[in-house]
């Protein structure tokens, strides 16, 4: 067994070594390619307005100072402050009514709960721009046109979808026989839920919340759209503004777009696995 | 399906002792039976609301006159005839067409870059988890902050022609006698390949064509931009598929004398079919709803060369307030969007 073993490990790594250089090679330059924007990003940012001119684009920057950071944090950190209390809230909110619906359309079915599974799937994939119009009405008669309540109320309704079905994917993984166990134990739908589902689904929560965090803070057509005023816009609204004023340098844009970005950046690296494995469970079958 | 239904009470009854309690139990599995409904109805009622009432009410308004600031609810009529006027403006035109080319080009570049990646690195003798990072992290991005970054990186003045300079390219071109590379990227209002000759020769009238059918120049810098985000979350789907097929598949297809290239070409590639359909699918329906990285990036570009139905509805809704247009317009989005996602829903929904 294990000669065969060796014998089959020699092979399979035989035709990989001629060409590992070669591959590493490509991966390096399409690295290089990579992690370029983010370069020019930092290094922009690191430098003094006066510094910023067209021809030292790719130097790095002759001083220490923050360059462009100082300036950016300034201009963007209310909006980063109203971007976390609309994450914040609608995350915890999606979180546990993903939970709980997840858990139903895959422990409860009922008579056509497929068939409403996926119409409320659909929801996930349409362009918002298509409920737009009604939607604004909708909120200003609720009094929450222009408010980050309005954002988190939007961020849940149309998140619903999405969190439900990570949910769901996951819960699918877990035995149908402990459910009805606990059902032949005389456990209701609700103590099975908390009892058995909730102690099992710390993963699922923290693939949903980095998702639905990431996909809420990277918003702009909510945010554009429900907020007209600057002061209560969400970063990334914020970072546009930035950016399309002529009054503004190229460095404290890019610092921006950084501060603006670091949220999720440091999700992803902290947390890199279960982003992963959150952005396959987004994609139906995971 | 089957596995799953709720256990029925079929032992009630059986047991004369339990005679007396059966009434008391029958109600209590009703509430159990109906429970799952009664949670799910608050969270179902708003999706029905605020999806699918709102997207009647959206198309009801691309058919009424509401066409100003003030609301006017009434039927224009002949009916649909804002969606005749819609359609045979050159800007929609031109949205369409870069829909079309943007998505083509996109899906190309991320989905067969995405696998190319994948196959790379499965095969790469070290360093994976570091250029699995370097690849994805940019997915993590909001498309504003790529479509910033990238606007400054195509730069005509600097940026990228300035680096070819700096990497001698152009000197090399010199060399050749040839002129130094400087495209005005997302300045540049050139409609390349373009097909109009080629169809006014196939259909009689397609001279009278408004725009020019073709490849806008300036919406590759997006499509790099866009390929840049979100090749990396192809090349994650594809991990996944390579992941799930057996060493023994690659072994018996080497056995059979097949090259390094040949098992993927015949072997791996086919067996990850399903990954390369979902893929497609997900990337092609955020292609079709485009909106942020263009409105970040280059806005309507020069003569509409990258203009798209989701900056075409922004701007007649909320700048023109011409709210019947931009909810027609929008009605055409989720109609393209729904073209794509509809029998994939389907399918999924009969597999299971």
């Amino acid at each position: 067994m294990r000669a065969e073993a060796a014998l089959n490990a020699r092979k399979r790594i035989r035709p990989r070594r001629l060409g590992a250089w070669t591959i590493l090679l490509v991966l390096f330059v399409t690295s290089l390619f990579f992690l370029m924007p983010a370069y020019v990003m930092v290094v922009t940012g690191l430098k003094e307005a006066r510094n910023v001119s067209l021809s030292t684009m790719w130097n790095l920057p002759t001083t220490l100072t923050g360059g462009g950071f100082v300036e950016a944090w300034q201009r963007l950190r209310p909006n980063m402050g109203n971007s976390l209390s609309m994450v914040i809230p609608a995350t915890i909110i999606s979180a546990f009514l993903g939970s709980i619906n997840g858990y139903l359309f895959s422990k409860w079915k009922f008579r056509g709960s497929d068939v409403i599974f996926a119409l409320l799937l659909f929801g996930f994939f349409i362009p918002y721009q298509s409920v737009l119009i009604p939607l604004i009405r909708v909120l200003q008669a609720l009094g929450l046109y222009g408010k980050i309540w309005g954002l988190v109320l939007v961020h849940v309704i149309y998140g619903l979808p999405v969190v439900t079905l990570i949910f769901r994917n996951y819960f699918a993984n877990i035995p149908t026989e402990i459910i009805e166990a606990a059902r032949v134990d005389g456990a209701g739908v609700l103590q099975t839920f908390r009892r058995i589902i909730l102690p099992l689904s710390p993963p699922a929560f923290v693939v949903v919340c980095i998702f639905q965090f990431t996909n809420i803070w990277n918003d702009f057509l909510f945010g554009v759209t429900i907020v007209p005023n600057p002061k209560a816009q969400p970063v990334t609204v914020a970072l546009n503004n930035l950016s399309g004023s002529f009054s503004v340098d190229w460095n404290v844009v890019m610092a921006g777009a950084v501060v603006a970005a670091l949220p999720t950046i440091l999700i992803y690296l902290l947390l890199g696995r279960y982003f992963i494995r959150g952005l396959l469970a987004g994609s139906i079958k995971g | 399906m089957v596995r799953t239904r709720v256990a029925e009470p079929t032992l009630e009854g059986e047991n004369p002792a339990r005679l007396g309690r059966t009434a008391a139990r029958r109600r209590h599995f009703a509430f159990e039976r109906a429970l799952p409904v009664v949670i799910l109805a608050p969270s179902l009622l708003a999706v029905t609301i605020f999806v699918y009432v709102f997207i009647c009410l959206t198309f009801y308004v691309s058919i009424s006159n509401w066409g100003t600031l003030k609301i006017n609810l009434s039927v224009k009529q002949p009916l649909l005839s804002l969606y005749a006027e819609m359609f045979a403006m050159p800007r929609f035109q031109a949205d369409l067409r870069n829909t079309l080319v943007f998505t083509v080009l996109f899906l190309l570049f991320a989905v067969g870059g995405g696998l190319l990646l994948a196959i790379l690195l499965e095969n790469a003798g070290f360093g994976r988890p570091f250029f699995r990072n370097v690849f994805l992290f940019s997915y993590a991005l909001s498309f504003i902050v790529t479509g910033v970054a990238w606007r400054w990186i195509f730069n005509p003045e600097t940026g990228l022609n300035l680096l070819f300079n700096v990497l001698g390219i152009n000197k090399l071109l010199a060399v050749f006698g040839a002129a130094p590379l400087k495209p005005g990227w997302l300045t540049d209002p050139t409609i390349a390949l373009s097909i109009n000759d080629l169809l006014t020769r196939v259909i009689p009238g397609a001279q009278n064509l408004p725009i020019k059918l073709g490849i806008p120049v300036a919406i590759i810098p997006v499509v790099i931009a866009a390929t840049w985000q979100l090749s990396g979350f192809a090349m994650a789907m594809y991990l996944a598929g390579l992941g799930t097929i057996p060493n023994e598949v690659r072994e018996a297809a080497r056995i059979d004398g097949a090259g390094e290239w040949q098992v993927y070409r015949h072997v791996i590639i086919p067996m990850l079919h399903p990954i390369t359909v979902s893929t497609m699918i997900i990337l092609g329906h955020v292609s079709l709803k485009i909106f942020d990285l263009i409105f970040a990036m280059s806005g309507v570009g020069p003569g509409f060369a990258t203009d798209v139905p989701g900056i075409f509805v922004f701007e007649q809704t909320f700048k023109a307030t011409r709210y019947n247009l931009g909810a027609a317009a929008s009605v055409v989005m989720l109609i393209l969007v729904s073209a794509v996602i509809v029998p994939y829903l389907a399918r999924s929904l009969r597999e299971e």
